[in-house]
């Protein structure tokens, strides 16, 4: 308890700054480790499916952390959860590339007349890509330059991240053979957090009619 | 001059090279676990947490195999060597110097639902199975039916090994050196009758031994007892195996102990893990992965690169042997995993891209 009233002291300079620091470490050193024990071949039998199973999850992890984000920061009223959001969205891209790169090179093999015809002919592929492409769209305009020059088309662009996340829910059921416990779990919570989305935008909408206050913390 | 001729079991020892990766495969499921469990959300990676046990005390049995004595089958090596390696822009180098896939890769990437959906699971869940006693019997449409205990699957036939190519409908693959007897010699024995003219087989049904059966969410949904079946002809075809060992030894429980079917140009899943029951039967009987998705899986199942999964493509596949991430291990799949000279005509009349 003692801790936790200390911590609340902090200034939101050290406490971004630890909070970073805990993103940078669980998500880049998880990574290294990952490859390092891959080229070493010490990943298991197969490390290429190993490596795509596990840079795909982590998207999906860090897809779901970034929309957590916001109801976090309203709900305990920790504003400086929003100054992270970028970071953990930032880190899903680099996991998504990481997947998407593991899929190409280790797995295909850089067969790219196989890639072409597995793009066309799997629709879980074809979701899949048109995921990444958008997440890469958005994590393009997150320089700060780029989205201040965007103006409000920034905020319709990055709302896209609803449907990007949809896509990856049915990128994940569609790719399993026959388990649909595990991609169920993480439906579940993906629409849990989109709901609660559409919930605190009726809420807003609301209040904005009666009181005409000044929406601050816009959700994402 | 001195002249070595290399025997089987000197094979088996100069194909153990990974011996690193059994070993340290526990601490690279514990890395794994690491992000499973730390990074992210714990509640959605349940399986990662299994492993996840930095705190735990490492206590594990293992499955003790014991050494078996065989001959090496001509005709198997013969079967293996004959293939027509195809001109394409996919290395076909692992093939054509059959390299073995290390033992310690056999025995730790495992479909074998019933210990688990995950690749390693069933080497992690499986090793306190019992298959002292175990009863396989042949029975149906034969004249004599027959019944073997755990002791006659080693003793009643004359053991050989095979080196057989395994494809799995994932389109990965491995090459193992089988040890074991002919399913027809088996069958022969029981007399089939003329009106035998299929084959059905049944794994072992035991959720208190098989966790995946008593639970859904390990068992990776499919229905137990797993079956499968064969035609007759194919069931008598000379390449098709009872295997009771591999690499020199008895089966480990993750790869089928103590007998289980090998069926070296369908799909890793015809070759079913485990028989308690084998049943000679007038009509088509039911096959488990055809039962939950008929138009994903056939029950022919036969090696075919011009039928691809609805999901992806069966034209390549993966061989898993040595190598890391690195490994150029994309090969061109072979029409019956490269056994058409000895199957082929079986065949001939048939849509095989009707019958699947």
């Amino acid at each position: 308890m003692a801790m936790a009233s200390l911590f609340i002291k902090v200034p939101t300079k050290y406490k971004i700054f630890i909070l970073k620091s805990l993103i940078h470490f669980f998500a880049l050193l998880p990574l290294i480790n990952l490859y390092y024990l891959a080229v070493n071949d010490n990943l298991g039998a197969d490390p290429v499916e190993a490596v795509i199973h596990f840079t795909g999850i982590g998207a999906f992890n860090l897809l779901l952390l970034t929309l957590a984000v916001s109801p976090l920061a309203k709900r305990f009223k920790f504003g400086y959860f929003m100054n992270v959001r970028r970071l953990l969205g930032l880190y899903a891209f680099a996991y998504a590339l990481c997947h998407l790169f593991n899929f190409v090179a280790f797995d295909l093999q850089f067969n790219f007349n196989l890639l072409v015809d597995e793009i066309i002919k799997r629709p879980y592929i074809t979701i899949g890509l048109t995921a990444f492409i958008l997440l890469t769209a958005l994590a393009v305009t997150s320089v700060n330059k780029i989205r201040r020059r965007m103006g409000k088309s920034w905020q319709k662009l990055h709302n896209l991240n609803y449907l990007i996340i949809l896509l990856v829910a049915v990128h994940f059921y569609w790719s399993v053979k026959s388990e649909i416990i595990e991609p169920g779990i993480y439906i579940l919570i993906t629409l849990f957090l989109l709901l609660f989305r559409v919930k605190f935008k009726q809420f807003r909408v609301h209040k904005n009619k009666s009181s005409s206050i000044k929406n601050v913390g816009n959700g994402h | 001059m001195l002249i070595k001729n290399p025997k089987s079991s000197e094979l088996k020892e100069s194909a153990v090279t990974c011996e690193k990766v059994y070993r340290d495969r526990r601490a690279l499921l514990k890395h794994m676990g690491f992000l499973g469990a730390g990074a992210l959300l714990t509640s959605a990676t349940k399986a990662h947490a299994g492993i996840f046990d930095l705190f735990g005390k490492e206590k594990r049995t293992v499955f003790s195999t014991e050494p078996l004595s065989y001959s090496q089958n001509a005709y198997s090596k013969n079967a293996f060597s004959n293939e027509t390696i195809l001109n394409n822009t996919i290395s076909n180098n692992i093939d054509s110097k059959q390299v073995l896939t290390p033992e310690a890769k056999v025995i730790s990437h495992n479909n074998f639902y019933e210990f688990g959906a995950k690749k390693q699971q069933p080497a992690e869940l499986s090793q306190n199975f019992k298959v002292k006693p175990w009863q396989l019997t042949i029975s149906g449409e034969v004249e004599k039916p027959i019944t073997l205990d755990v002791d006659d699957l080693f003793n009643h036939f004359d053991l050989e090994e095979r080196i057989y190519r395994l494809r799995c409908v994932e389109a990965w693959s491995m090459v193992i050196p089988w040890i074991g007897f002919p399913l027809a010699k088996l069958l022969k024995k029981a007399s089939p009758n003329s009106r035998a003219k299929y084959v059905a087989f049944e794994t072992l049904y035991d959720p208190k031994q098989m966790p995946g059966q008593a639970s859904r969410r390990l068992g990776g949904g499919i229905s137990y007892p797993y079956v499968e079946g064969l035609r007759i002809d194919e069931a008598m075809n000379p390449l098709t195996l009872m295997s009771v060992g591999l690499y020199g030894k008895t089966l480990p429980p993750q790869n089928g102990a103590p007998i289980r079917l090998v069926v070296p140009w369908k799909y890793g899943f015809k070759s079913i893990k485990s028989i308690v029951g084998i049943k000679l039967v007038e009509k088509k009987p039911p096959t488990t992965w055809n039962l939950l998705a008929s138009n994903e899986y056939g029950f022919y199942a036969n090696v075919n690169p011009q039928v691809d999964h609805p999901r992806w493509s069966q034209a390549s596949e993966r061989r898993i042997t040595t190598g890391g991430l690195f490994a150029r291990n994309r090969i061109q799949t072979l029409p019956f995993n490269g056994y058409s000279e000895q199957v082929a005509d079986m065949y001939k009349n048939m849509n095989l891209r009707k019958f699947f």
